[in-house]
């Protein structure tokens, strides 16, 4: 068995490098690591609408979503009403939900019992382009 | 012998719950999808189902159903449904370490010995499969159903029934069921519906007047040693809640070369680490001269105890890279003792480390160094490549791989357009809102 591997010796060997592996060893940032908490429960979806402008959520940013968070009051989530999607801020009052714009050229909604209403995902990061 | 728990956790209607996830107008619409190659139906949401819309059934016969119910028709998006797959298993990961992925949208966790893997009590097994299922959903936004029982069959039976009935919401632990109790819901299984018995063994069973899973569990003794096969008999006493069939674990990939161990204490220091790790790495690199292959690919991986809830998580890989394909010891220590000073963090009770081994070459396709390294990176490619297939084949099935290049030749206008976009795979294609 040994002399048989003898020859996988002499490949590496002859080839005449020093083994590369040492200069490997550093590894370089990952913005994964960064804005993924729950791999398995992170999407990215693209904004279209300018609906959250003052939260610096501009169309065309993707949005980092991580599903396995559970919504809590003034989180920005993307949400299921009425059959679509939405990016808005999620207000809890004694009384019910709201979903607030970040823009005032839109209203609030005040989702009644009447909406189907569901959250999708809450947003954790922007990813917004400056050039 | 110590009783054997199991839960099957079973995903709804896969396909259409993918297309779901990411169409928000069709929550409630008949929905189905459509196989690739010949235009057959591979699934039905409940209210397609409710339609009278078979498993199989040509989608050239529902042309006027589908206008008349407005029902949503998708072609298969397997990129999209392998990654949402990936993401329901590893969800699942959280509650056992032992799992077996049995199909797409199906497997098994071992939960025997749970109360030991949890420090959180566990006393309502259905409670705790209500946790599964809802931490399923949120996660992912995939509904499962998930059986529970002291044997696989048994499981496989448990989430027949749960789809069958809404009572259970989702949720059936038949061993929290008497005997009496258990037989009355076996003798609503039909035979034909018993996990293991095709459709030839159905017939066969029923000529003997064993129409139910009820009476497969109690043929007489004598009976199934003289008729049934070794497989037969073990369904029988899978039935009777004696567990023959363990989990078949993910083998590595074929081209790889595992060494890894749970330590039989926490390790909290650096130098014991390197120690284990050199260990590993030696084994593996043994074991690589066995099977006279060489590698170019070794990753270490280090992690914590991921259920014990209260203390603090971490796990981590580094991967390296060898320029040329080896299997000298040296050389493989100096890499992995590399990889882990990369990865190695402070303050950590370590549970479990590891060394594997992947893109292994047989030496018989490494030239001498005739041609030098050209000769060798040459070799190299071809073991990458081979990797790439491999790994392809096994995720996907070579039916996947036809169906991707039969997807730029698509004529059929009723496939036309009805492929979604690749949601969680291409840039370009994200869901907009």
């Amino acid at each position: 068995m040994r002399a048989r591997s003898l020859p996988l010796f002499a490949c590496a060997v002859a080839a005449g490098f020093p083994s590369p592996a040492d200069d490997y060893v550093e590894s370089a940032l990952d913005l994964n690591e960064l804005v993924m908490a729950h791999a398995e429960a992170t999407f990215y979806v693209r904004v279209s609408g300018d609906s959250m402008r003052d939260a610096s959520i501009w169309p065309g940013d993707i949005l980092v979503v991580d599903r396995a968070l559970s919504a809590r009051h003034l989180d920005i989530v993307v949400a299921l009403l009425d059959g679509a999607f939405t990016v808005k801020r999620l207000y809890q009052h004694r009384t019910g939900l709201s979903l607030v714009p970040a823009n005032p050229a839109y209203a609030p909604i005040r989702v009644t019992e009447t909406m189907q209403f569901q959250v999708w995902g809450v947003v954790t990061y922007c990813i917004h382009r400056v050039r | 012998m110590s009783e054997k728990l199991f839960a099957l956790i079973d995903c709804n209607n896969f396909y259409v719950s993918c297309e779901r996830v990411f169409h928000a107008a069709i929550q409630h619409t008949p929905t189905i999808v459509l196989s690739n190659n010949d235009g057959c139906v591979v699934a039905r949401s409940a209210e397609a189902k409710r339609l009278g819309i078979r498993m199989g059934q040509p989608a050239f016969e529902l042309e006027s159903l589908i206008r008349q119910h407005h029902i949503q028709v998708f072609s298969s998006n397997y990129s999209l449904y392998a990654d949402l797959s990936k993401r329901v298993m590893s969800v699942l990961d959280q509650f056992s370490p032992r799992k077996e992925c049995y199909s797409i949208d199906e497997a098994w966790l071992d939960l025997t010995d749970l109360h030991d893997l949890h420090d959180l009590p566990i006393d309502d097994l259905t409670e705790f499969g209500r946790t599964i299922k809802a931490t399923v959903l949120q996660c992912t936004g995939i509904p499962v159903s998930v059986g529970i029982a002291s044997t696989k069959s048994l499981t496989k039976i448990a989430n027949e029934l749960v789809k069958r009935d809404p009572q259970y919401q989702g949720v059936l632990d038949l061993t929290a069921l008497s005997e009496r109790q258990l037989d009355a819901l076996l003798v609503q299984v039909d035979i034909h519906d018993v996990w293991g018995i095709g459709p030839k063994y159905a017939l066969f069973l029923e000529n003997y007047g064993i129409t139910t899973a009820r009476a497969l569990k109690y043929a007489d003794e004598k009976w199934i040693r003289r008729y049934l096969t070794v497989t037969g008999a073990r369904i029988v006493f899978e039935l009777r809640g004696i567990s023959c069939l363990p989990l078949e674990l993910e083998r590595p990939p074929k081209q790889a070369i595992m060494c890894a161990k749970t330590f039989g204490r926490e390790i909290t220091r650096y130098d014991e680490m390197r120690e284990a790790i050199s260990t590993y790495t030696a084994r593996a690199a043994e074991k690589l001269r066995e099977q006279e292959s060489l590698t170019s690919r070794l990753t270490v991986f280090i992690r914590t105890n991921t259920f014990k809830k209260q203390q603090e998580q971490y796990n981590n890989a580094f991967t390296v890279e060898f320029e040329h394909p080896t299997a000298f010891t040296p050389d493989l220590v100096q890499g992995a003792l590399g990889g882990l000073e990369a990865i190695y963090k402070e303050g950590y009770r370590y549970y479990k480390a590891g060394v594997s081994l992947t893109r292994i070459t047989p030496p018989r396709m490494v030239q001498p160094d005739l041609f030098g390294e050209f000769s060798l990176l040459q070799h190299s490619r071809q073991a990458r490549l081979m990797f790439i297939v491999d790994a392809l084949n096994r995720i996907y099935g070579h039916d996947t791989l036809f169906f991707a290049v039969q997807g730029w030749e698509r004529s059929w206008k009723m496939r036309q357009g009805k492929l979604s976009q690749h949601f969680t795979t291409r840039w370009d294609e994200l869901l907009t809102i």
